[in-house]
């Protein structure tokens, strides 16, 4: 253990990691943000970020037809092109789990995890007993994983072991039913050394993945964000030989985007993190660029929007 | 899992649209050298021929001269400042436009990735122009005294490390200041230049105010030995430095020297370590290490050593080695074979001197010039690889205990150009700075370029500055001073 799981231990380590210059973390975002990627590479890159992608549906307006067509557009994405991938999994609120696992284990989606966002999403202003129940409520209904959020005002007024205390519990709560996914909405945290800190202090505490935001909030994932926690990850499994995943969310839309987000994560934590095991993309719009993009690809002219589905 | 190998990504050698051979361009016309020699320039990444090059001797230096002093005289001299600055913004859109071009032309002659060249040496050189033009019409404001006046025909001689871009940091503030040039580019790396000459076609700049001479040394030492040249500019080794230094210590001639570097990159404890990774990277695999202020001195705290080498290590063996023109490769060809083998003769000298060699595994082309990046751990103050430029892919580790064996150890050089002080911490890095014996001090960043900043050395570095005010000043003279 790099911690004892005291607060002084947890203190003494999260002060003692480097700090991140801001100006150099955006020089090499932006550098590695040049790299062109083309033909067979995109190919490839196009494949692996669709399932990579946590197909995401987070309304006040979600209905269960809603997420059953998720549903149907997560297992085949393309229905005229069965090469095409399924996607990483289905992102919903509590609510909505019991319907999407339902659904996908009817038509053939039963390796896809339904992702649960608990613990009082997006804000996570709540007591730690509605938090913990709001967990086993999704676990209940049938959640693979629980993309939590961490007490952003508990963290930025120095309360770093109660934030760690509270993802102990939940991680707890999830024990081997589900997967955890820490979500340190960066964009309220704002410093890159902020976001060193939350991501070791996640890892710490038992994240199975950190992820950058709850996609309420903006600005959500930039390159930047994710290079840092890239770079946590990495130094995580040097020091700990345990591999934690990333999940960027929030503001990736375009094919672009996407394999941006890939050339971070092979030239960062290196080509091992480039699995939906250990990378995921949380986006809704995302989906549709990146099925254009693989028609283009294949028949070389750009197809219009009415070719891929709108769910 | 598959893996993410990036499929080439050529940028297109079609643009480059190079001439197979080129004169001189003199009077503002291309002519035929006088005794019609020339000489070959090669793409150093394939070793292909891609032009034959005019070889100016005495003859065509001397009528070079007279060309630039006569439109000194005449024209460029009598001209209202603020139309010399409209020529200059003039070129410096025309550079702009044709960028692409420009930075084509400039990885196949020399051999540098099409990223930098894209990214950096091209605008960079436009910005150059931009900034003198704003100057042409206020250099009375600019604190020389009231009138101060042009030198009058300046010759330069620019190296082929940034070809383009030395030009620019030559030819814009003496232009914006007055005077009229006579350049002699590389001997290896000529092709920007004579582009430049038709990017001045193409704006009209008067006949003779730019002058452009292909050649090799011996066409340098015509230029600088002209008796009617009033300044000589020269970027390049020491070694030729002085030797100007010693032909024109006789005459009323005056110089701007930059020469050669060994700059040590300090980084402290307290740094960001995976910026100062980025930092010693980008400050040592530049352009191939082919840089006078690289960073080839790592000089880093003790107790960080290890962790800096271990992440230096990975990230080394992340740099794509290979095709220049590819958009993706970071480390391209070395400039030429004589340059290859002055690398190989100093780094092997750290090799039989003890310190320990690193290379992260790379595949070299097989034909063109190519050296894989290099780092030696191990290294001592006496080592040849810790004091000579050796201008290659090359870094030299040095460990330090504390901050002021740290100053000692970066001091402790014939050179001073540059230095780079890696530390979070503000009041460290103020007081490194001012120990530091460097005429360019970076803090947690490097090779950072702004032609608004003067860039210069200390001790056989060189003398005098260029960009910013005070290297404007070098171009200009007092009015009580005008001998001509």
């Amino acid at each position: 253990m790099i911690i004892d799981g005291s607060e002084t231990s947890l203190r003494k380590f999260l002060s003692d990691l480097p700090p991140v210059d801001q100006v150099g973390a955006e020089a090499r975002a932006g550098m590695l943000a040049t790299r062109s990627i083309k033909t067979t590479s995109k190919a490839w890159a196009i494949d692996m970020a669709i399932s990579m992608v946590d197909l995401t549906t987070l309304e006040g307006a979600d209905t269960p037809s809603k997420v059953k067509s998720l549903c149907a557009k997560a297992v085949r994405p393309d229905p005229t092109d069965l090469t095409v991938p399924s996607v990483g999994a289905i992102c919903v609120y509590n609510d909505m789990v019991k319907i999407a696992r339902t659904e996908l284990d009817a038509i053939g989606g039963e390796s896809i995890p339904v992702a649960a966002v608990a613990t009082a999403f997006p804000s996570g202003r709540a007591s730690l007993a509605v938090k913990k129940l709001d967990t086993q409520d999704a676990i209940d209904a049938g959640a693979n994983e629980i993309d939590m959020v961490i007490d952003r005002g508990a963290f930025l007024s120095g309360k770093l072991y109660q934030v760690f205390e509270e993802i102990k519990v939940i991680k707890q709560i999830c024990g081997d039913k589900a997967h955890l996914k820490v979500i340190l909405e960066t964009g309220e945290l704002v410093t890159y050394d902020n976001v060193r800190k939350a991501s070791y202090l996640a890892m710490l505490a038992g994240a199975d993945f950190i992820k950058t935001s709850t996609g309420k909030v903006a600005p959500a994932a930039t390159a930047p964000v994710v290079l840092v926690m890239l770079e946590a990850v990495r130094d995580y499994f040097t020091l700990t030989g345990k591999k934690i995943g990333v999940k960027p969310a929030g503001g990736i839309r375009t094919t672009k985007d996407a394999i941006k987000q890939l050339v971070l994560v092979k030239e960062t934590a290196g080509e091992q993190w480039l699995t939906p095991d250990l990378f995921r993309i949380g986006a809704s719009a995302l989906l549709n660029d990146l099925l254009m993009q693989r028609m283009k690809l294949r028949t070389g002219h750009y197809a219009s929007a009415n070719y891929v589905t709108v769910d | 899992m598959s893996e993410f190998d990036y499929a080439s990504a050529p940028e297109s050698k079609a643009i480059a649209n190079i001439a197979s051979n080129y004169g001189l361009f003199i009077g503002g016309k291309f002519v035929e050298p006088k005794q019609g020699k020339s000489f070959n320039t090669f793409n150093p990444a394939t070793e292909e021929l891609l032009s034959k090059i005019g070889y100016a001797d005495k003859t065509d230096i001397d009528a070079a001269v007279k060309s630039a002093r006569l439109a000194y005289t005449r024209v460029w001299s009598k001209m209202p400042a603020k139309e010399r600055g409209k020529y200059l913004y003039r070129i410096a859109r025309i550079m702009q436009e044709r960028a692409r071009e420009f930075a084509v032309v400039e990885t196949l002659d020399n051999g540098k990735p099409i990223r930098e060249s894209r990214d950096t040496d091209i605008p960079l050189a436009a910005a150059h122009f931009f900034y003198h033009a704003g100057w042409a019409d206020k250099l009375e404001y600019a604190g020389f005294g009231t009138k101060p006046k042009p030198l009058g025909v300046v010759g330069q001689i620019i190296p082929w490390n940034f070809p383009l871009l030395m030009l620019a940091w030559k030819i814009a503030p003496a232009l914006a200041a007055g005077n009229t040039v006579v350049l002699k580019p590389a001997e290896t790396t000529p092709l920007t230049a004579l582009l430049f000459a038709q990017v001045c076609q193409q704006a009209g700049v008067p006949e003779g105010v730019v002058n452009i001479v292909t050649g090799d040394g011996v066409t340098g030492a015509a230029l600088v030995n002209h008796p009617d040249v009033n300044k000589i500019a020269f970027t390049g080794s020491t070694d030729v430095g002085k030797a100007i230094a010693r032909s024109i210590s006789a005459t009323k001639k005056t110089a701007t020297l930059e020469l050669g570097g060994k700059a040590a990159n300090l980084v402290f404890e307290d740094a960001a370590i995976d910026e100062a990774v980025e930092g010693i990277v980008n400050g040592i695999f530049f352009n191939q290490g082919h840089v006078c202020c690289a960073g080839s001195r790592l000089i880093v705290q003790e107790n960080v050593a290890d962790e800096i080498l271990e992440k230096l290590k990975k990230r080394m063996s992340l740099i794509r080695v290979g095709d220049p023109m590819d958009k993706n490769t970071d480390l391209g060809a070395i400039n030429s074979k004589e340059q290859l083998n002055k690398i190989h003769e100093i780094s092997n000298s750290g090799d039989a001197e003890g310190a320990n060699r690193w290379s992260p595994e790379v595949k070299l082309p097989t034909k063109g010039y190519w050296y894989p990046p290099t780092i030696f751990t191990g290294v001592s103050q006496s080592h040849r690889i810790a004091r000579e430029e050796i201008f290659g892919p090359v870094l030299s580790v040095l460990t330090f205990r504390t901050p002021s064996e740290a100053i000692e150890k970066a001091n402790n050089s014939m050179y001073g150009l540059s230095a780079g002080i890696w530390s979070d911490k503000g009041s460290k890095i103020l007081w490194a700075a001012r120990q530091l014996k460097a005429g360019v001090i970076w803090s947690n960043t490097f090779n950072k370029f702004d032609p608004a900043s003067p860039f210069g050395g200390y001790k056989e570095s060189g003398w005098g500055r260029e960009g910013g005010r005070h290297g404007l000043a070098g171009y200009l003279t007092s009015e009580a001073k005008v001998s001509k």
